[in-house]
């Protein structure tokens, strides 16, 4: 049996707010729930499987599924690889579904860091137990300038510029300009990103995500619970992920983990890169986009510049449709973890429900990746591939 | 330009200690494995390179060069120049650099270890050009 039969994506829901701060984390994850339910056309009573990550509130799973009345579930994870998290959780809960372990599973995510005084300057310190930070506590590592290293590095082997790294931001604004609730609506130039403040060389703070307080969900069903619903049925094609880090000190900022682990992916799926038309990928910072564009494989190692340049990126204009929600750069990045709007937003374009003036026409397979904790030290990085049953 | 601010204390812990107390001496000392013979940062009981609890204690002259580096200049009380530098050994640890013109810092400049008393005053590593 092939994955592809095996499990659905039936359920999305964006939060719409992006600042929150008369809600409660818990009640956004609710609300996100209840969005994604109703959204499928399920109850909480056909929920038996739950998924969030450890930045839930109180113990993961067991704290959020007594709070959000979950009653019949017979499998959880909380698997938490930052930002990524939500692919992998979409990953393992297809496998669970496959296997029989459940037919209807929920995934989770809400936050509150635009409330709460987050930045992308600070360092992370829910890490403050990590053999790691004993020796980087002092240098400050945050993910910005964890990130910008990997950025100047890539300048340095590959010629890459700065102008070619604002076109990745370029072709996120045109595509927030028709999002309503997107944070940042404005249409932007390349001169605009360069002429913005510099924060973390060669990073300037447009290069930046957002920072917002939101969430989302998902529902994974059994197809035989899928064909029951009124959405089109979008079916999980491949799968796969891994981590990387420094790697005992052979430390390599050139790639991600992707580069093992979208290769499966698409293997799995009998997809090449050369038939993906559109693209979620996990945008905290422009640089971040460059090299998972390499990584998976829609050009050569240190041909993103090349690849991204003179709006490429952009619906209806250039060769890879990315982002269309806006993405993390210009629409949203809840809880500082984007991977769970990535693959809402693969889901939205699957089924034509994406904003008219975005929708990339009659679209058969989408791919959703991503990075969590960050690139220039440590990170999990996922890949999923979609398709639309015809 | 020089660091005005003291930097933050790494943590002392029973693994790593002897790192410290090196640093403290002004020495740079790192992790040799006796099994694949090479050398990890940061510092572990157990090779992460191929698993062998057999890793003894080296002492690096600290020369290396810069392997990648950004200028933090927002969202901070005073910037700072971040880098990994990659040793003569031929693995790369996180750090700063000081006694530098932060614009004048370049990939695969040439840098040596100095020391500097961090806030509770242990001393932690840092790197300026040769």
């Amino acid at each position: 049996m092939s994955f592809a039969t095996n499990a659905c994506i039936a359920g999305i829901y964006e939060h719409p707010l992006r600042v929150a701060p008369d809600h409660t984390v818990a009640q956004l994850h609710a609300e996100v729930a209840r969005g994604a339910l109703l959204d499928a056309g399920l109850t909480l009573n056909d929920v038996d499987a739950y998924f969030c990550a450890g930045d839930a509130p109180g113990m993961g799973t067991v704290s959020m599924a007594d709070y959000l009345g979950l009653k019949k579930l017979s499998y959880l994870d909380s698997t938490d690889t930052g930002g990524s998290s939500y692919l992998t959780h979409v990953n393992h809960a297809a496998r669970a579904i496959a296997q029989g372990q459940c037919k209807v599973a929920l995934i989770t995510l809400a936050g509150r860091p635009k409330s709460e005084g987050s930045s992308g300057t600070q360092v992370r310190s829910q890490y403050a137990n990590a053999p790691d930070f004993a020796f980087e506590k002092p240098y400050s590592p945050a993910p910005l300038n964890t990130y910008a290293m990997c950025a100047m590095r890539h300048m340095y082997e590959f010629g890459t510029t700065s102008e070619q790294l604002a076109w990745i931001k370029v072709a996120a604004s045109h595509h927030a300009q028709h999002n309503p609730n997107a944070m940042l609506k404005d249409v932007l130039t390349v001169e605009d990103v360069l002429n913005s403040p510099m924060i973390a060389d060669p990073l300037h703070r447009a290069d930046c995500c957002v920072v917002t307080d939101s969430g989302g969900a998902l529902i994974v069903v059994h197809p035989d619970i899928a064909k029951t619903l009124k959405k089109p049925v979008i079916t999980m094609m491949g799968a796969s992920e891994t981590t990387k880090g420094q790697m005992g000190g052979k430390v390599d900022l050139t790639y991600s983990g992707l580069a093992w682990a979208a290769p499966r992916a698409f293997a799995e799926a009998k997809l090449t890169p050369e038939q993906i038309r559109y693209a979620s990928i996990y945008d905290s910072f422009t640089i971040t986009v460059l090299i998972q564009l390499e990584d998976l494989g829609f050009c050569k190692k240190g041909e993103g510049g090349r690849f991204v340049e003179g709006g490429q990126l952009i619906s209806g204009k250039g060769r890879l449709a990315f982002n269309t929600d806006g993405g993390g750069l210009c629409n949203n990045h809840p809880a500082n973890r984007g991977g769970m709007t990535k693959v809402i937003e693969a889901v939205r374009q699957l089924r034509g429900e994406a904003h008219p003036a975005v929708q990339v026409p009659n679209l058969e397979f989408a791919l959703a990746s991503g990075i969590g904790g960050a690139l220039g030290t440590r990170h999990g990085a996922a890949a999923l591939i979609m398709g639309r049953l015809q | 330009m020089t660091q005005e601010h003291r930097l933050p204390s790494p943590i002392s812990n029973p693994e790593n200690k002897p790192f410290w107390d090196a640093a403290q001496e002004n020495r740079l000392i790192l992790k040799l494995c006796n099994s694949c013979k090479e050398s990890h940062y940061y510092p572990r009981s157990i090779c992460p390179h191929c698993g062998s609890n057999e890793t003894t204690w080296v002492e690096s002259k600290g020369l290396g060069e810069i392997y990648s580096y950004t200028v933090m200049r927002r969202g901070v009380e005073v910037p700072f120049a971040m880098a990994y530098v990659k040793l003569n050994e031929g693995i790369s640890l996180l750090t700063h650099l000081t006694n530098c013109d932060f614009d004048a810092i370049r990939v695969g400049q040439k840098v040596k270890v100095v020391f500097q008393e961090t806030q509770d005053g242990q001393k932690t590593h840092l790197f300026e050009p040769v």
